[in-house]
């Protein structure tokens, strides 16, 4: 199975804290693969160093052929790895279908397409994903509006809009109602299926990275604590002492 | 009657109204020339404080830079600026109309463009600042482009350049400059209505909404940050360059970068119309330019007072602005609508 995201010994501290040590990585093409761990146990500031937010003090990351660690937050998205935010970010004065049409892909984009109009095409596929999330109705509500959920729902639909090739969730159902929880799993999986997206997900909800993802790693005080499915995962005596628990 | 027709006879009346207006009040002459330029100072200064979100106290540089770049120009292009700036005065000014309206088209001309290319240089520098030391950052820009110039002899100094005499009489010489400040006023606003509905608006929107997550997203943040800028720069380079030679004198701290009068009556008329829209900077630098006008008339001695309490009132109790409340009163004026008629079903959608 082809690599798509190679993370290979990288380290990244913040002063005296060590967010993460000697933490490897591979997310495989196509796949759906789950980051777990307890609070502070360096999720996002993986995330973060994969999409360039902050420079790593060691180590490479390699998204397809390009190692991407010294590139900067928009020259990785512009090559397709897309994340959304843990507090969820979106456009908040400006309504929903103005939020899709401006998360369209960037990456061939013209110094003349500054100034070009939006093709209808384009915004009939902005009003179909948010059909997809279930937004349709609202779509010319500011979105700033709408309830926090909603906005999870939006920010997932304007990445599926940039067409990435790698989607970094950091926690997708945090604050969500259980029974949306469901609609997004499905979501999700359709987006992985369908779309061809290679998801990597931080998760708390065990039901659902579990149900989700293929493969788990799971970090811990900013090391690497285990990998592997989410049977083996679950099984992990390890894991259960530093995270999940006894049940 | 049709919508098509309605913006016709709205956008004609406009237009017939700055036509005929300082034929039919020419005693106003001159103070109609400034509205339309505070209407463009005011259009200016919100592609970057209202669309963009960066709050910019020191776009009055290029106002400034404009009007010595163009004044320079002009007098250059048949004098040694040296020898007309020296103070003892020892060349006899005298233009010809032809080399007085050569001189003004050049001189407007050159402005525009370096001020696009000051705006590049300083938009380097600045937008690494983010907030309120973005405003401070560009603020002391503009102050200290003032103290630079009236420091600097081969432009006068801080004895100012007087401009070259119109070659015509004084009616006339009201009307040419009217004309330039309508002109150029119309063609900002036509240019900023075509810009703000291409994708380059959404893209100022999305800066000012969230920057970092534009960043996250792939947006070209730095190139659109910069191409704003001149935009503004722009425009207030040609306003500038209107403003001296209308004005006939210019010198650097009253007249070419005055910071604490046009450089924040710009942003304090874009608060009053209602930030980050087309018509609240027109609406607000009209209703500005009126009290402003009739309190230094009636009010006179009181006129910092009653500006400062419109200031206060404005900040504290009418953030939005004229347009910011007219959208929360009429939200369905400005398509923020609830549509529940779901077309079809997710499984349409994804075949």
């Amino acid at each position: 199975m082809k690599k798509i995201i190679q993370v290979r010994d990288v380290n990244k501290s913040f002063g005296g804290v060590i967010a993460n040590r000697n933490i490897s990585i591979d997310v495989e093409e196509g796949k759906i693969t789950g980051l777990i761990g307890p609070n502070g146990s360096g999720k996002t500031t993986l995330f973060n160093s994969i999409v360039g937010y902050h420079p790593i003090d060691s180590g490479t990351i390699h998204f397809e052929n390009h190692e991407i660690s010294k590139l900067r937050v928009q020259k990785i998205a512009r090559l397709g790895v897309l994340r959304t935010f843990q507090q969820t970010r979106i456009y908040s004065k400006m309504n929903c279908v103005k939020n899709m049409l401006i998360s369209s892909a960037h990456h061939n984009t013209k110094w003349t397409d500054m100034f070009s109009y939006y093709p209808k095409e384009l915004t009939e596929r902005a009003e179909k994903l948010l059909e997809f999330v279930g937004l349709y109705g609202k779509r010319f509500l500011i979105s700033g509006d709408l309830s926090f959920g909603q906005q999870k729902l939006l920010e997932f639909a304007m990445a599926l809009m940039n067409e990435p090739k790698v989607l970094l969730l950091d926690e997708p159902t945090a604050g969500i109602n259980p029974t949306l929880i469901n609609g997004l799993i499905d979501r999700l999986k359709r987006a992985n299926n369908e779309f061809g997206i290679t998801l990597f997900v931080i998760e708390h909800n065990m039901r659902v990275v579990m149900n989700l993802a293929e493969s788990i790693y799971c970090l811990a005080h900013g090391e690497m604590l285990s990998k592997g499915t989410p049977e083996a995962i679950k099984q992990d005596q390890k894991v259960i002492d530093a995270y999940l628990g006894a049940h | 009657m049709n919508i098509k027709l309605t913006k016709v006879i709205f956008y004609g009346s406009i237009l017939l109204a700055g036509i005929f207006a300082p034929i039919l009040f020419p005693a106003y002459t001159f103070q109609l020339a400034l509205l339309w330029m505070m209407i463009l100072f005011a259009l200016t200064w919100d592609i970057l404080g209202g669309q963009m979100g960066y709050n910019s106290l020191g776009n009055i540089l290029f106002f400034g830079a404009g009007m010595y770049i163009c004044t320079v120009v002009q007098i250059g292009m048949y004098y040694d600026v040296a020898e007309y700036t020296a103070h003892f005065g020892a060349v006899k000014v005298d233009f010809t109309s032809y080399q007085y309206f050569t001189g003004i088209a050049t001189g407007l001309v050159v402005a525009a463009i370096a001020c696009v290319i000051i705006a590049v240089i300083f938009g380097w520098i600045v937008f690494g600042l983010r907030g309120p030391y973005f405003a401070i950052g560009t603020l002391g820009v503009a102050i200290a482009a003032g103290e630079l110039v009236g420091a600097w002899d081969y432009v006068g100094g801080g004895g100012g350049i007087s401009l070259p005499n119109y070659p015509g009489g004084p009616a006339d010489r009201e009307m040419f400059f009217y004309n330039l400040c309508f002109i150029s006023a119309v063609c900002t606003f036509v240019f900023l209505k075509w810009l703000y509905s291409t994708r380059f608006k959404l893209a100022l929107n999305a800066i000012r909404d969230d920057e970092e997550k534009a960043e996250a997203m792939g947006i070209h943040t730095n190139r659109y940050k910069t191409i704003a800028w001149s935009f503004s720069a722009f425009f207030l380079g040609i306003s500038g360059g209107i403003f001296g030679n209308m004005t006939g004198f210019i010198e650097p701290l009253e007249v070419a970068f005055p910071t604490v009068t046009f450089g924040i009556f710009m942003v304090l008329m874009v608060l009053l119309g209602g930030k980050g829209t087309l018509w609240g900077p027109v609406i607000g630098a009209v209703i500005f330019h009126l009290i402003k006008e009739l309190t230094w008339t009636y009010l006179l001695g009181w006129q910092w007072v009653a500006l400062g309490a419109l200031i206060i009132i404005n900040v504290v109790y009418f953030q939005q602005g004229i347009m910011g409340w007219a959208q929360e009163k009429w939200p369905e004026l400005f398509g923020i609508t609830l549509d529940e008629t779901n077309s079809g079903t997710e499984e349409k959608i994804l075949s």
